[in-house]
């Protein structure tokens, strides 16, 4: 089902984490469909230098979150919006027609946490799109069961 | 211990080894078409009418009351569709429950297009129907109530005796499926006042590709398959011969252990049960504790996705599933989980291991003691158990 760099980034997935000082923080889909990504990415000095995730999700999802966090470090910013969904499934070899929302979603994770580093910084960044962002939802059902 | 630990006994079982030896015979010597005169055919007549007798036997119904099929989906659409358009002048209602297999659902549904009324009727917490629920539902029209034997997913065992004779007394035919529960607790068709029972060889450690239904004398039914004169008229296409000696060879033995085997089960099941809600936080057991398969245990964990599980399970050899979007080849996690009230994430969170008669309890101590860590990685991965770490430190 799924291709050998899929399963090597599902099993030893790499970035797992969070960044305490990060400088941009992005969290996407929700826990209705089974998908949640949250991507934390440090910047300095306009150049990607470190990246973490944490995912709630399916093997497809926990390996996309790994590979798109692996292929933006050491990017600018400028190249880190390159990191497309494609780009995500080129480098994991492929994924299943069913699975490739993962990799969009990994895609919007990124583009969250830039969006949220424009933000923070109040610069703009060319060609980067304000992330259609259905958080609340998973905030709510928390909330339910707490 | 095996390589390869097989917990997955609801989705197909191993066939076994007598089953095979049995079967083999009927593809290279005896391989005769039964309708044939000569007497390598004339003996698979007699074998084909010795495995419907075995059949028979194990639900207590007459040898002339058993029709083979091609499996499980065959016989549940046959029943339905075949009682819906034979009694379709004494009315076009039909109960049958929200949490069914698809083979019954999808069914329902497309004689809903073809003019029918359905009522699914809704599941408790437990995944139980309320026969108070069932009876507000019987309407003058009603022509059949399908009700699962035992559900695929969570295990639950319906009141099968109840409906039965409340079915009885309305006059309305009560066919149910019985794929999960043929050959793994014990079935009256007399008893319980049941009139079409669907059964499935490979959920029983038979073949692939053959089942049967259970028409009791006296019920009208259309055919589904139009052609020769096989079964009675009633269902056509060659025999399936060395599958139904196979099936009835593997139904009479596993009848023949049913109570020993039952208990085994149980005893195996609750030990799983218990060890995994014992040892791991944020878990809780889907589907009834005391109305349930032998073999079934089916547990959601919070934070985490099913198909992780699976994948990380299958690492370590251990075969299972799940009633995760993911694996159901939609977006949608399980319906049998949303139908007895699971918020989306915990259904996506299902883990269902069906335990059955090759398991040992080696097997059972095993994935006790390697669930929890794989959780707890998964966990630790999970944005939404972060939030939970995190308010629990405030």
């Amino acid at each position: 089902m799924y291709s050998e760099k899929v399963m090597d980034h599902f099993t030893n997935p790499r970035n797992v984490g969070e960044i305490d000082d990060a400088s941009g923080v992005g969290t996407v889909g929700n826990a209705k469909c089974g998908d949640i990504m949250k991507v934390y990415l440090k910047i300095e000095d306009g150049v990607v230098k470190d990246a973490k995730f944490k995912t709630f999700g399916c093997g497809a999802a926990v390996a996309t979150s790994s590979m798109a966090t692996e292929l933006v470090k050491g990017k600018t910013i400028k190249e880190a919006l390159d990191v497309t969904n494609k780009a995500v499934m080129e480098a994991l070899d492929g994924l299943p027609p069913i699975k490739v929302h993962c990799s969009c979603l990994a895609e919007e994770a990124l583009h969250a946490a830039l969006w949220d580093y424009a933000q923070k910084e109040g610069i703009v960044i060319e060609g980067l799109k304000e992330p259609v962002n259905d958080i609340g939802e998973h905030e709510e059902i928390l909330e339910e069961d707490y | 211990m095996n390589d390869i630990i097989y917990f997955d006994n609801a989705a197909t079982t191993r066939v076994r080894p007598e089953v095979v030896n049995v079967m083999s015979e009927y593809f290279s010597e005896s391989y005769g078409n039964p309708s044939s005169i000569y007497k390598i055919a004339q003996e698979n007549k007699t074998a084909v009418e010795k495995g419907r007798e075995q059949v028979a036997k194990a639900i207590n119904a007459e040898k002339n009351e058993i029709y083979f099929t091609a499996g499980g989906s065959e016989a549940d659409n046959w029943a339905i569709k075949g009682i819906a358009e034979c009694y379709s002048d004494k009315g076009k209602h039909i109960i049958t429950l929200s949490i069914e297999h698809h083979a019954v659902l999808h069914t329902c549904q497309y004689l809903e297009s073809k003019g029918f009324e359905v009522t699914y009727l809704p599941v408790n917490e437990f995944g139980l129907v309320e026969i108070k629920e069932l009876k507000k539902a019987i309407r003058d029209d009603t022509i059949l109530i399908s009700v699962m034997f035992a559900n695929n997913e969570i295990g639950s065992v319906q009141p099968i005796k109840e409906i039965g004779s409340l079915a009885r007394e309305k006059g309305i035919i009560f066919h149910t499926d019985a794929v999960q529960a043929v050959g793994h607790i014990p079935i009256d068709v007399k008893d319980m006042n049941i009139d079409l029972l669907s059964m499935s060889a490979h959920k029983f450690y038979g073949p692939k590709g053959i089942g049967a239904l259970y028409i009791r004398k006296g019920i009208k039914i259309k055919p589904l398959i139009h052609g020769g004169a096989q079964e009675r008229n009633r269902r056509a296409g060659t025999e399936n011969v060395p599958g139904i000696i196979g099936m009835g060879l593997a139904l009479e033995l596993i009848t023949s252990e049913l109570s020993e085997e039952e208990n085994r089960l149980i005893y195996l099941r609750d030990k799983l049960i218990d060890g995994i809600l014992n040892n791991i936080p944020y878990s809780r057991l889907n589907g009834d504790r005391e109305n349930r398969l032998p073999g079934n245990v089916n547990i959601s964990f919070e934070f985490i996705e099913g198909e992780s599980i699976l994948l990380m399970l299958d690492m370590k050899g251990i075969c299972a599933s799940s009633g995760s979007a993911c694996t159901s080849g939609s977006l949608d996690p399980s319906h049998v989980l949303l139908a007895i009230g699971l918020p989306h994430e915990k259904a996506h969170g299902s883990l269902r291991l069906t335990l059955g008669m090759f398991n040992t309890e080696d097997e059972v101590d095993y994935i006790i003691k390697e669930l929890p860590p794989i959780i707890s990685r998964l966990r630790n991965m999970s944005p939404l158990y972060e939030e939970v770490v995190k308010n629990k430190k405030c």
